[in-house]
């Protein structure tokens, strides 16, 4: 038993230490080989070709996986894309709204998870539209440049989930109706919790 | 810092308009707080303030690996334990590229179902002492005993089970299991019909619920519910056919729609998925395959490779329950997010209480399927 726990520890270490030159760019290393040798799923594929057909450079395909695409957009394209998403491919609701910390791009990813329950063909896919804020060291939420367009006008069912991304990482919505906190106490002065410089006490 | 932050302003309300607190400690709120304003006996607007059980199971998970992150993982619904850890196991699995046992799937498929059962009797207690009803707080509380002890059986634990595991389940069914399963549920089957004969049929029931906090089809589909709620209005839509995990694909599910959208189509669907899951129980036992292993040895502290992300989802006791695992080559996950059928399910209540009567409040709440603390996680 004793001996298991030290190899973990040792294990975890020497991951630590190697990964500091690793991380600058783990991202296009990881995904360009997948997406080459599979062959892509048809039906998936259609659905990103659309995107890539009416927007062109301003989306990035990340992948095209078995009932998931995922496109990358800048913030200033977000609002048309899902537009189109909502209008021209008949997604109707975003299942999932997450947001995801990024310091060392002082970047804030946020990714909506897009499905449909009207059109019966599209019931197994997931749409992942994702984008990026601008992340500040010091965050005065609401009143510094981590800012981002709702998608609340387009799809309803974000606000709540738009709301917890306000209080636990500090991004805001420009133009959401509600930016109010919801989880978190009224007189939270901390960091936004989710980030990664927010560290739990005693880990 | 002194400038007032955006979440503390404070609402105007007319003179005519009365702001109700129901909640946080109210037994017809559980854990959260309805701010509801009122003019006269009806709702003008309604403001759902969850948050009172966050626990931050997100935050943990950054810090735990992924074997760790197993028990506090299912803490959100203990009564549904199973179900939660699902769509992790599920993304854990293609993170790390691990294939499953065959039988494995189907002790998950079983242990799924019977947690759905468990779920849903205790929320039926619950919905039965809202409206007053006792006796549909005695029975199913008392018949949800026969199920946890087939649990107890196979788990080890009555509640919370962390059976699942990436790679399978923790440990192989006890012996005599089947025939001992077959036997509770078929027992279980015949007693969960005698419902409708006293809740179900009951006129007292319908006149609370009939026509209350109506949700028609387009709403339930612009808000993105889901579970009992979005197929109570007329949606047919349930993952364990639309996007078959594990060996849903192989058995026969049953989906349940009703088209009236109000309390009592969402009161009544969660019953007959109870009688779905007996049905599907039983063909997953006969299918099974006799023995065989059921768990992949994993190594000390698995780990995937770069940075990917996986987003997997699972029919819970409430609707889809989906876990988004981003990992970055590290042992712990770079970032999980679960995304609950509660919390999914939240937006609709403000929506349906608007212009309702302040008593038909508690029937219209519980009947959304709404579990506080897996709302808050």
């Amino acid at each position: 038993m004793s001996s298991d726990s030290e190899k973990s520890v040792t294990d975890t270490q020497s991951e630590e230490k190697s990964t500091p030159a690793e991380k600058p760019a783990p991202k296009p290393v990881a995904k360009k080989p997948e997406e080459k040798p599979v062959e892509l799923p048809a039906f998936e594929k259609g659905i990103s070709d659309k995107i890539v057909e009416k927007f062109g450079d301003k989306v990035e395909v990340a992948f095209v996986k078995e009932d998931r695409v995922r496109i990358n957009v800048s913030r200033e394209n977000i609002l048309d894309v899902a537009e189109f998403i909502r209008d021209g491919l008949n997604f109707d609701h975003v299942e999932s709204v997450t947001g995801i910390d990024f310091p060392q791009d002082k970047e804030i990813e946020v990714v909506y998870h897009i499905g449909s329950y009207s059109d019966s063909s599209l019931a197994r896919q997931i749409l992942v539209l994702a984008t990026r804020a601008q992340r500040e060291e010091n965050p005065i939420p609401g009143h510094d440049s981590t800012k981002l367009p709702t998608l609340r006008n387009i799809f309803y069912s974000v606000e709540f989930h738009e709301r917890e991304i306000f209080e636990m990482l500090g991004v805001y919505f420009d133009g959401h109706p509600d930016n109010r906190r919801l989880l978190l106490p009224e007189d939270w002065a901390d960091l936004p919790p989710l980030r990664k410089d927010f560290v739990l006490k005693g880990r | 810092m002194n400038e007032i932050m955006p979440g503390l302003a404070l609402q105007k309300v007319d003179e005519r308009i009365m702001t109700l607190n129901v909640g946080p400690q109210h037994p017809g709120s559980g854990h959260m707080r309805l701010i509801v304003q009122i003019d006269g006996d009806y709702i003008v607007a309604c403001d759902p303030d969850p948050g009172y059980v966050h626990r931050g199971e997100e935050k943990m998970a950054e810090y735990r690996n992924y074997i760790l992150n197993i028990p506090h993982l299912e803490r959100p619904v203990i009564h549904d334990s199973c179900n939660v850890l699902y769509p992790y196991v599920l993304g854990v699995e293609e993170i790390l590229g691990i294939e499953v046992p065959e039988r494995a799937k189907y002790v998950r498929v079983i242990a799924s179902e019977l947690n759905r059962c468990i779920y849903i009797m205790y929320w039926l207690a619950i919905y039965g002492i809202f409206l007053g009803h006792s006796t549909m707080f005695m029975w199913p509380a008392g018949d949800r005993e026969l199920l946890i002890d087939l649990m107890e059986k196979m788990t080890g634990a009555r509640v919370t089970h962390a059976h699942f595991i990436p790679g399978g389940v923790r440990n192989d069914l006890p012996p005599n299991f089947e025939d001992v399963c077959l036997r509770h549920v078929n027992y279980f089957e015949k007693r969960i019909k005698e419902y409708s004969a006293v809740f179900y049929d009951n006129p007292i029931l319908i006149a609370r619920t009939k026509d209350t906090g109506v949700l028609s089809r387009q709403d339930a589909i612009r808000l993105g519910t889901t579970g009992s709620v979005l197929r109570a209005s007329g949606v047919d839509y349930d993952l364990r056919k639309k996007e078959p995990y594990d060996v849903y694909d192989e058995l026969d599910v049953h989906t349940n729609v009703m088209k009236e959208g109000d309390s009592y189509a969402r009161s009544k669907i969660p019953w007959l998925d109870m009688l779905e899951s007996c049905n599907i129980i039983r063909q997953a036992l006969q299918k099974m395959p006799k023995s065989g292993s059921v768990r992949v040895k994993l190594k000390p502290n698995p780990k995937g490779k770069g940075l990917t992300s996986v987003y997997k989802r699972v029919e819970s006791g409430r609707g889809s329950l989906g876990c988004y695992v981003v990992s970055d080559g590290k042992p712990e996950p770079y970032r999980l997010k679960l995304s609950v059928p509660s919390f999914r399910n939240l937006i609709a209540l403000p929506y349906l209480l608007k212009g309702e009567k302040l008593g038909n409040m508690p029937s219209v709440y519980w009947s959304l399927n709404y579990w506080p603390v897996e709302a808050d996680r």
